[in-house]
């Protein structure tokens, strides 16, 4: 009797995961079918933004999106792969503890502190170098890159140590240096590892709010140079969601809700079904 | 130059290269841990713990109303989430073990953990804020705890796995029902692995910012009914970070640092639990 009730509770939590994730893409997506039908492909390709004038499109925040994402990634994939590198073949025992803790205790500190010393810290210093006003794409890049490293070497590191020593050690029996079983054994073995976990990565700071919110802007325009303010999906939902005034406006704000959680849900999906379940098929 | 002295010298180079990158690394990160506990020692005082918010200017202004509004909303959503996540986690062990519901429930609850989290206010925002028709505390709970679940349900399913088969099999041997195994034999096995789940499921909502900004709100004034918008450090921190007010910079450096502590404390003491435990 207990026994069947307990059995119950327990399936009933677990169902309750997969009834929570289909609701909230039922919520978004009824809440954007008026955008949708008012404005229809405009909504993702159009960039005019003017809720004075109820026309949503949506173009900039999502090209902001990629385009800051891409910057972090360009900036942040060679570092990470440099610091795990770091972590799992070069440093010292007693070294790779260390800075293999703080590295993940760096991942956990919240992102909006990030952002705050992005902007007050950072945005003077490229405000300094390059003129304007230091906020924009490249400012947001470049925290995001920052944000997501400790996050990113971690797991990459994961993945490389994923390497069997016996492996390692026929490579160093035949004369390789460090850099040649790096580069021919780890790096072979582990690249399906490491490349979910950069994917991964990319999933996360496609979503990530805090950090950039404070440093990109919000102005809905498509840049045209990389320090051009500009915006992005998680931005303007920050900043625009409790100003809405119009249902039309909050159904476009939901429209990009909906289109940041496919979009997520998409790389993330990439990086464990495809790279991920590789790894652990491979073991 | 021989073959060999070539490789040995890109050897070099390439070692030197990833060293560099990890100098870099932590030099930027250290820099902001840095800037993050210079500002907030600077700005820590008493005051910040004995007084409320107050307009910009006013000597008699705190984070008091932000600091128990933390951790209200931070204990709700561990009350509701934390229970979820260990049951659908023992489910996923216990019961659904390879089956393909439980492999379909672990996939879509991974991808739920890396979710972005300002989507998860905004669904929250839809079917509590907008019936009530106004913020509250509940809103912002229960958007932390749809965060947590996964986190906590993907530690409990793995600790409770680590627990050895034979452990089970003598317990029903001596004739106790499976709830009673679980609870009995399971649990007690897995407790340091799934306290550490929960420590760390903690320490990760405690630092999430958008999904509150719009499902409990901001306050600028003590309040502990739940029914209202509650202030919390992290978007008190946002609003005062963008103001144009030094004192309220001030106050936000003091949040970030008060804030960062609680929650570097719960992932370490998380890891300590862990070591404990694997040590015995």
């Amino acid at each position: 009797m207990i026994d069947k009730i307990f059995l119950n509770m327990t399936r009933t939590s677990a169902l309750l995961i997969l009834f929570i994730v289909a609701w909230i893409f039922v919520v978004l997506f009824n809440h954007s079918i008026e955008a949708m039908q008012t404005f229809g492909f405009d909504f993702i390709t159009k960039d005019e933004w003017a809720p004075n004038l109820e026309k949503f499109g949506a173009y900039a925040a999502i090209f902001g999106s990629v385009a800051s994402t891409f910057l972090a990634m360009l900036l942040a994939i060679p570092v990470a792969i440099g610091v795990a590198i770091f972590l799992s073949e070069i440093a010292h025992d007693k070294i790779k503890g260390f800075f293999g803790v703080s590295v993940e205790l760096l991942a956990a500190i919240p992102s909006v502190i990030y952002g705050m010393w992005g902007l007050f810290f950072f945005v003077p210093i490229l405000r300094d170098i390059f003129g304007g006003m230091g906020i924009g794409l490249l400012a947001a890049g470049i925290v995001l890159a920052i944000m997501i490293l400790p996050f990113m070497a971690a797991v990459t590191r994961d993945a490389m140590n994923t390497t069997p020593d016996i492996l390692k050690e026929s490579a160093y029996a035949l004369g390789g240096t460090q850099w040649d079983v790096i580069k021919d054994i780890i790096i072979p073995y582990a690249k399906a590892g490491i490349i979910g976990s950069l994917i991964l990565a990319l999933g996360r700071a496609i979503g990530e709010t805090m950090a950039v919110t404070f440093v990109m802007g919000n102005v809905h325009h498509t840049p045209k140079t990389i320090l051009d303010p500009t915006t992005s999906i998680p931005v303007t939902l920050a900043n625009e969601f409790t100003e809405a005034d119009s249902s039309l406006y909050f159904s476009s704000l939901f429209g990009l809700a909906l289109t940041l959680l496919v979009m997520s849900f998409v790389v993330i999906a990439i990086a464990k079904f495809y790279f991920l379940r590789k790894v652990r098929k491979g073991q | 130059m021989t073959a060999t002295q070539k490789r040995i010298i890109i050897n070099r180079i390439a070692l030197g290269f990833s060293t560099l990158s990890a100098i870099i690394a932590l030099a930027f990160l250290f820099w902001i841990l840095g800037v993050l506990v210079m500002k907030g020692v600077d700005s820590l005082s008493w005051s910040i713990f004995m007084f409320e918010g107050s307009p910009p200017g006013y000597a008699e202004s705190g984070l008091k109303h932000a600091l128990v509004g933390q951790l209200i909303l931070v204990g709700l959503a561990t009350l509701i989430g934390v229970p979820l996540g260990i049951m659908a986690g023992t489910y996923l062990s216990e019961y659904g073990k390879n089956s393909k519901l439980a492999h379909t429930i672990r996939d879509i609850s991974d991808i739920m953990m890396s979710a972005p989290s300002i989507v998860i206010g905004a669904f929250v925002y839809a079917v509590v804020v907008m019936p009530m028709g106004h913020f509250s505390a509940w809103a912002g709970a229960i958007a932390l705890a749809i965060i947590m679940i996964p986190i906590i349900l993907r530690t409990t399913d793995d600790m409770l796995q680590l627990v050895p088969g034979t452990l089970r099999e003598a317990a029903f041997a001596l004739g106790a029902p499976k709830y009673k195994v679980i609870m009995d034999v399971v649990y007690r096995g897995a407790k340091a692995g799934i306290l550490t789940g929960v420590l760390l499921g903690i320490a990760r909502v405690g630092g999430e910012t958008a999904p509150l900004l719009f499902t409990s709100f901001n306050d600028n004034f003590f309040t502990t009914d739940l029914n209202e918008a509650m202030p919390s450090l992290t978007v008190t921190m946002f609003n005062y970070a963008i103001s144009p007010y030094d004192d309220w910079q001030q106050l936000g450096w003091a949040a970030a640092f008060i804030l960062s502590m609680f929650i570097l404390g719960l992932n370490i003491v998380g890891r300590l639990i862990l070591l404990a435990g694997k040590r015995k």
